[in-house]
């Protein structure tokens, strides 16, 4: 695992959370790394496994459902999920992402290029 | 047989960094220069530009940069693919000779032009003979928007850059060529490949596909380890050493920055991908899962074992229309109580909009530094008490443009008649903005016939 320094976040009753709250949790960051792009209305992430032994820990536990209820209310249509164990990497299609997408969007993030950063916030299971 | 060819890329779209093609050209030995300009809707604002000129319609920025390499280039032998003519390869072309006269290279150069993509004076004949030219992702049939159509193009293939080069052009400049093409191009010209090798033309397409969005395959906007990444500043923009047997290193020149490793490759690998087995390009369809990566060198890695299944008989046509108007206004809110008063704020701007009776297809609103980017993933756990500031977005989306228009003058009073501690208004008010919205179709491929001119300077 990688130690990096993320600070806790204050909550809006005061307390503070944050992975130590999470037992047997990781961030996702932790375990991959991600890109993002658009096709139109459809917003793509590539996961990659940061170690190979974490790429089948991925497909067991980032499934399509789990993404689509991470996603759930910001996205109107399924999650697709492709897998490319050459290259240790899922590619998820989050279709109706994107609030038409391209020029007709008027989200900051109209071409999805850090919808990436938003699946890492996922909450997964320790790998063994 | 040549052994192996050296294509350098330098653009990654138009408005990318002026000195990354200068930096390839003279950095190292390459073969080739290969620069994409073309994004979906550039065709639209392209054909405006024609529109109005009938000298115009290509990527400018491209005469003045050939004055800069041009020399260098004639010099070394690197020949230039790059679809930078847009919906006018014939007057880039025209451009780039002239440049070339001026430069005392006449008789030193030959230009090749790729044309044939542009489908808009045919559109109503496609349509009578019965092509519906439906919405990819809708269905719906073109007729639904004919009438706002402003431009159409089909994406052709390697296939007229092969020709073009075949016939000793040391630049080809082209219409809507897809990005990958202009890479495989020079490897089927180079290897002599068949045009049903399939494996190797997924070779080269996977190319393509890693060097077309520039140095975001060497390190830029790479999230792996990005702390670590060095030398951004001095970044080296990718370039393919290509074999004839399909294998290829992704490297960079030495002395630049950036990285090239197996993390960050495949970052470019996965951008904008659809299904990973069947990327489908008017040339063939590509496997991405049959990609085998090693990292061979500092800086450098390989590609091996890329599989590929026959090209499909349609090509995709890449439509512009217009769509209606938008406008994205701003104010930014100071501690205390920043985003309460973006909130406050956005409230108030909704309700005079209501009261005016202005109807939208749709109002976004964003708080920026708050939940722009991730939505209600990055404030479920609560947002901070003590933000410093917080700026408000709200975008608005119509089909006729006087409600975007009426909203573009909400946005100042705010400044004075709501909440407190508010600024960021310097850029004025917003600007009404059309919207060209793009509409993809297939269309079969015996319809489109890509023309190759060669001329001599």
């Amino acid at each position: 695992m990688r130690g990096r320094g993320r600070g806790l976040r204050e909550a809006s009753d005061g307390r503070t959370v944050g992975p130590s709250d999470r037992k047997g949790k990781v961030l996702l960051l932790d375990l991959a790394h991600a890109r993002s792009g658009d096709k139109g209305d459809t917003a793509n992430v590539g996961l990659i496994a940061r170690k190979p032994e974490y790429y089948a820990h991925l497909v067991k536990h980032v499934t399509a459902a789990r993404v689509a209820r991470h996603f759930k209310g910001m996205i109107t249509g399924p999650v697709e999920r492709f897998e490319l164990p050459n290259l240790r990497a899922l590619n998820f299609l989050l279709h109706g992402a994107l609030d038409g997408g391209g020029t007709i969007s008027l989200k900051t993030d109209a071409q999805g290029k850090v919808f990436s950063t938003a699946l890492l916030r996922m909450m997964v299971e320790v790998p063994r | 047989m040549t052994q192996t060819v050296r294509i350098a890329a330098g653009q990654g779209f138009w408005g990318d960094w002026l000195e990354a093609p200068v930096r390839q050209v003279t950095g190292g030995p390459v073969d080739y220069l290969m620069m994409d300009y073309l994004a979906e809707v550039t065709m639209s604002i392209m054909q405006k530009q024609k529109s109005r000129d009938p000298l115009l319609g290509y990527a400018k920025d491209f005469v003045p940069l050939m004055e800069r390499i041009l020399p260098t280039l004639a010099q070394r032998g690197i020949k230039v693919t790059t679809n930078a003519g847009g919906v006018n390869p014939r007057a880039c072309a025209e451009a780039v000779a002239a440049l070339a006269r001026r430069l005392g290279l006449a008789g030193k150069l030959t230009i090749g032009v790729v044309s044939g993509d542009d489908l808009l004076g045919r559109l109503d004949d496609l349509l009578a003979r019965g092509h519906g030219l439906k919405n990819l992702d809708t269905g719906r049939p073109l007729g639904d928007v004919r009438d706002r159509v402003q431009s159409a193009n089909a994406y052709l293939g390697a296939t007229p850059v092969v020709e073009a080069l075949g016939r000793g052009a040391d630049i080809v400049i082209t219409g809507r060529v897809t990005d990958t093409g202009l890479t495989l191009g020079p490897m089927m010209h180079a290897f002599g490949w068949r045009r049903d090798a399939w494996d190797l033309l997924a070779a080269g397409t996977v190319a393509g596909h890693t060097i077309e969005c520039g140095a975001q395959c060497t390190g830029g906007n790479c999230l792996v380890d990005w702390e670590r990444v060095p030398d951004l500043a001095n970044v080296g923009y990718p370039i393919v050493e290509a074999r004839p047997d399909g294998s290829f290193d992704v490297t960079k020149h030495p002395g630049t920055g950036g990285r090239v490793t197996v993390a960050g490759v495949t970052e470019q690998l996965v951008y904008e991908m659809g299904d990973p087995r069947a990327y489908i390009t008017p040339d063939c369809v590509a496997d991405f899962t049959t990609i085998q990566l090693t990292q061979v060198g500092k800086d450098r890695v390989r590609f091996a074992g890329i599989k590929g299944r026959s090209a499909t008989d349609k090509l995709k046509v890449s439509i512009a229309y217009g769509y209606g108007y938008k406008a994205v206004g701003t104010l930014v809110y100071a501690w205390p109580d920043a985003y309460a008063k973006a909130r406050r704020a956005d409230q108030v701007l909704r309700r005079r909009l209501a009261d005016l009776g202005l109807e939208f297809e749709a109002i976004v609103t964003e708080f920026v530094g708050v939940d722009a980017t991730h939505g209600r993933l990055a404030s479920a756990a609560g947002v901070p008490v003590d933000l410093p500031e917080v700026q408000l977005r709200v975008g608005v989306r119509a089909r006729e443009l006087a409600p975007v228009e009426r909203f573009t003058r909400e946005i100042a009073p705010l400044i004075l008649n709501g909440p407190p501690s508010v600024t960021g208004f310097a850029g004025g008010r917003p600007k009404p903005e059309e919207i060209v919205a793009y509409w993809p179709a297939l269309i079969d491929k015996r319809e489109v016939q890509p023309c190759v001119d060669v001329v001599a300077v």
